[in-house]
C-alpha cells in the first residue's frame, strides 16, 4: 500500500511504476532470461495496476526510439548530414523537420558535453551505490544529493543534502575532498560517512584516516584528523569528537543494508530516524511517549512494522491520520 | 472520440461490442491509443477536483485500472467520456467513504463538461507535439540519465558499452535508464506545463 495514498485505499502508483520501469530496462538492455520473463508475466498477471504501468512505460520506451531516427551513420557525423538523412522520412511539414534538427543538435550536445560536475540524488527511502572510475565507491542514503567533479589533479564531492558512505581509493597525488557546507573532509585512505543535517554535520570514520576542516579555510579553520571509531559533530562554530564502540558505528551503517538499528533509543529519536526514509511520517503525540525507549532492527521503509512494535511491545496506541502515524499513550 | 456532442451520463456507460471481448493485445492497443493520451487532461481534471496534489498519481492510476477492468468486460463507445466519468466516480466514491474530507463540497465535480469540450487532437499536431514533448522531456532529465538514454537510444550502444563510455557500473547505468524512462513517461503522457 502507498505511503502517500494509503489513506485512500489506493495502490502505490510510484512503486508500481518503478518496478515496471525496472522490468522494461532489464528486458530491453539486459540479458533477459526465461526466468525473468516468467517473473514479469506473473507480476503483470498480479493486478491490472501492474499491467497498465507496464504498458505505459513500455510505450514510452518505444516512443523514445524516435530520437534513434537521428542516429548518425558514423560517429562524429555532422548535423547537416543527419538533417539530410531524416528529411525524406519526416518532410511532411517544415516545422517537423526543424524540430527534428533541433532534437539532433541537442542529442549531440548531450553526447559531447564536457564531463564536469555530475549530480546524483536519491529520493526519500532511496539507496544507491556509485562506482567511480578511480575504484572508489559512494553509497547514497535516503533523500541525498551530491555533485562529483573529477579532474586529473583532484576529486571533489559536494554533499548538498543527506548522508553518504565513502569508500575511497587513496591517491596522494589526487586528493579526495568531500565538501558539506562550511566543512571539508579530506581522505587520507578511508572509509567514512558524512551526514548533513540542517545545523550540523556528522562524520563517522570507519577505516583509515581523514582530515576534517570546519569553517572558512584560513584563519578560523578548525582542523582534526579522524581515526577509526571517531565520530565528529561539527556545527557552525564547533567540532566535537567522540569515540564510539565498533558495534555502535556498525548499527549506524544499518541503512546500507536497508535497516535501522536501535539500541535503547528514545522513541522520538527513532521516529525522527524513520521519517528520513518515509513519506508516511511517525508523529509521537506526547512527551511521556517520546522518552520511552525502544530497541531492535527494522526495515527502514517499513514504518508500519515499527508502529506495530511500539503498539505490541510498549503498549502504545497507534492511529492513522492522513499520511501520519500517530503514536500516543 | 470524434463525437463529443452528446455528453449526457447515459451515453458514457459502456456498451458491449457485438464482437464480444477483445483479445489482450487489442485491448492493449485500444488502451494506448484511446486512454493514455488523455493523461494530461485527466490530471488537470483530478487536480481541479481534489485537494491533495500528492494523491494525483495514485488517483490517475486507479482511474486507469477502473477503465481497463471495465473495458475488459465491455468496451466503452466513447473512451474519453468514459475515462472522465470513471475519474469522477472514483472521487465520489472516496468522498462517500468518508475516509477523506472533500474539497469545498464536491461542487466542482461537474467540471466534467469542460474537459470534454477540448478539441480532438489533430494528427499533425500530435506528431509535432510528440517531438516537442520528447525534446522537453530530454531537456528535463538529470544529466546522467539523459546521457545514458541518449547513448542507448541514439547511439544504440549496449548497456555494457554505455557503462564503459560513462565510466560507471552497469548497475548504475540500469538505474539511470530506469529513472530516465520514468521521467520520460511522465513528460510524454503528462501535462507538458508541469509534472503529472
Amino acid at each position: 500500500m502507498s505511503d502517500r495514498s494509503a489513506h485512500l485505499g489506493l495502490a502505490d502508483s510510484e512503486a508500481i511504476s518503478a518496478r515496471a520501469a525496472e522490468f522494461i530496462v532489464e528486458q530491453q538492455t539486459g540479458e533477459w532470461s526465461e526466468a525473468e520473463e516468467a517473473a514479469l508475466a506473473a507480476w503483470i498477471a498480479e493486478s491490472s495496476a501492474n499491467r497498465i504501468a507496464y504498458w505505459k512505460l513500455e510505450a514510452a520506451w518505444d516512443r523514445t526510439r524516435r530520437i534513434a531516427a537521428l542516429k548518425p551513420s558514423r560517429r562524429g557525423a555532422r548535423l547537416a548530414e543527419i538533417g539530410r538523412r531524416v528529411w525524406p522520412v519526416l518532410s511532411r511539414t517544415a516545422a517537423a523537420v526543424a524540430l527534428v534538427c533541433a532534437g539532433g543538435a541537442a542529442a549531440f550536445y548531450y553526447l559531447h558535453r564536457p564531463a564536469q560536475e555530475q549530480m546524483y540524488s536519491t529520493t526519500v527511502g532511496g539507496h544507491e551505490t556509485l562506482a567511480l572510475d578511480d575504484g572508489s565507491r559512494i553509497e547514497l542514503n535516503t533523500d541525498t544529493a551530491i555533485r562529483i567533479a573529477m579532474t586529473g589533479k583532484n576529486r571533489k564531492v559536494w554533499l548538498d543534502r543527506g548522508e553518504a558512505y565513502f569508500d575511497i581509493r587513496h591517491d596522494a597525488a589526487r586528493p579526495f575532498v568531500v565538501m558539506a557546507g562550511n566543512a571539508r573532509v579530506t581522505d587520507l585512505g578511508t572509509k567514512f560517512t558524512v551526514r548533513r543535517e540542517e545545523k550540523r554535520l556528522n562524520v563517522s570514520l570507519i577505516e583509515g584516516r581523514a582530515q576534517l576542516e570546519n569553517g572558512e579555510a584560513g584563519d578560523n579553520a578548525r582542523s582534526a584528523v579522524l581515526k577509526p571509531g571517531d565520530v565528529a559533530v561539527a556545527t557552525r562554530d564547533t567540532v566535537a569528537i567522540t569515540r564510539k564502540r565498533d558495534q555502535v558505528l556498525k548499527d549506524a551503517l544499518g541503512w546500507r543494508r536497508g535497516v535501522l538499528v536501535f539500541e535503547d533509543t528514545e522513541l522520538s529519536a527513532a521516529a525522527q530516524e524513520f521519517n528520513r526514509y518515509n513519506r508516511k511520517k511517525v508523529v509521537v503525540a506526547d512527551a511521556h511517549t517520546a522518552h520511552l525507549r525502544i530497541g531492535g532492527t527494522f526495515p527502514s521503509t517499513n514504518v508500519d512494522a515499527f508502529a506495530d512494535a511500539a503498539e505490541a511491545i510498549l503498549g502504545l496506541h497507534v492511529r492513522y491520520r492522513g499520511n501520519d502515524i500517530v503514536i500516543s499513550r | 472520440m470524434s463525437d463529443t456532442s452528446d455528453t449526457s451520463r447515459e451515453d458514457v456507460t459502456p456498451r458491449a461490442r457485438e464482437a464480444g471481448r477483445m483479445s489482450a493485445p487489442d485491448l492493449r492497443d485500444w488502451f494506448l491509443a484511446n486512454v493514455l493520451p488523455l493523461e494530461a487532461s485527466l490530471v488537470r481534471f483530478l487536480r481541479r477536483n481534489w485537494r491533495n496534489d500528492s494523491d494525483i498519481p495514485d488517483l490517475l492510476h486507479e482511474t486507469y485500472v477502473r477503465v481497463y477492468d471495465s473495458a475488459q468486460r465491455e468496451l466503452p463507445d466513447n473512451a474519453k467520456a468514459f475515462a472522465f466519468a470513471t475519474a469522477q466516480n472514483l472521487l465520489t466514491d472516496l468522498v462517500r467513504r468518508e475516509k477523506v474530507v472533500p474539497i469545498e463540497a464536491a461542487s466542482e465535480l461537474d467540471a466534467l463538461d469542460v474537459a470534454l469540450d477540448e478539441p480532438g487532437p489533430d494528427r499533425k499536431i500530435i506528431a509535432r507535439d510528440e517531438l516537442r514533448r520528447l525534446q522537453l522531456a530530454l531537456d528535463n532529465l538529470p544529466p546522467r540519465a539523459r546521457e545514458a538514454i541518449v547513448l542507448r537510444q541514439v547511439e544504440g550502444l549496449t548497456r555494457r558499452e554505455v557503462a564503459q563510455r560513462m565510466q560507471i557500473t552497469e548497475r548504475t547505468v540500469k538505474w539511470h535508464l530506469t529513472e530516465g524512462l520514468r521521467a520520460l513517461a511522465k513528460a510524454l503522457y503528462g501535462d507538458v506545463r508541469g509534472s503529472s
